[in-house]
């Protein structure tokens, strides 16, 4: 027997059984489908979210702490050249 | 904005429901296949492919041209590979014929090559196996099929079926 017969043979034993599809299955699916779908929305928005409250965070502490400005000197500088 | 969504759900239920009026025949019968449970009494095979029909739901608008009976049957698989190995490996029901004599993998492995047709290459990447080792699992599980073994009924029988 060729491989190719055995292959025909096991198809054969396979598709023995006519198909039958679940009453309501495209119903249930679409629900649960449809729950995934709301809740990638859901999540997407919430990273945006808090995105923004991490940028908006950064910018309202820049603004206060201003770090580009170059702090007070705190000791006298050495007095030399006189 | 929001009519532009309301329209787009309408024309993505429309087109799934298309889809699975055409496709849920046969992808019913590949899930009850990898199960081996009767056609009359599946409800695995149908947990299965609900939940991989919702995954190629969800995908619908993102698939750009991909095909959705594709996408689907690769949900099956791999949904299937990985529940098989860690919750059912071991429970087998005693009807569903000749399959219940395969392991899960062996199953899946001839499913997918001979039932639906995928390449071997193609089976070797979704399940993350070297190619030769498709090629083997797939000749040992004809073997099977084609001469069952006589002794390996009681396999079954010894398992005690959950209440």
């Amino acid at each position: 027997m060729s491989l190719r017969e055995r292959e025909a043979a096991v198809r054969r034993v396979l598709e023995r059984t006519p198909p039958q599809v679940p009453p309501g299955l495209c119903g249930d699916a679409m629900r649960r489908g449809g729950r995934l779908l709301r809740r990638r929305t859901a999540a997407r928005r919430l990273m945006w979210l808090v995105l923004l409250a991490a940028v908006v965070a950064f910018f309202v502490w820049a603004v206060m702490a201003r770090p580009w400005v170059e702090p007070p000197s705190e000791t006298t500088p050495p007095l030399t050249g006189w | 904005m929001r009519e532009r969504r309301v329209a787009q759900g309408a024309r993505r239920a429309r087109e799934f429901e298309a889809f699975v009026a055409g496709a849920a025949g046969r992808l019913s019968q590949t899930a009850t296949l990898l199960t081996a449970e009767p056609p009359k009494d599946n409800p695995r095979a149908r947990r299965l492919l609900t939940h991989a029909l919702a995954h190629t739901y969800a995908d619908w608008d993102r698939l750009r041209g991909e095909d959705p009976y594709d996408r689907t049957r690769q949900h099956l698989a791999v949904r299937f590979a990985r529940g098989a190995w860690h919750r059912h490996s071991f429970f087998r029901p005693a009807l569903g014929g000749t399959l219940n004599m395969l392991s899960p993998q062996e199953r899946l492995i001839l499913v997918l090559r001979l039932y639906e047709g995928v390449a071997e290459e193609q089976t070797a990447a979704l399940l993350g196996l070297p190619a030769e080792r498709v090629h083997a699992v797939c000749l040992r599980a004809m073997a099977t099929v084609l001469h069952p073994p006589r002794e390996t009924t009681p396999r079954v029988a010894k398992v005690v079926a959950p209440s």
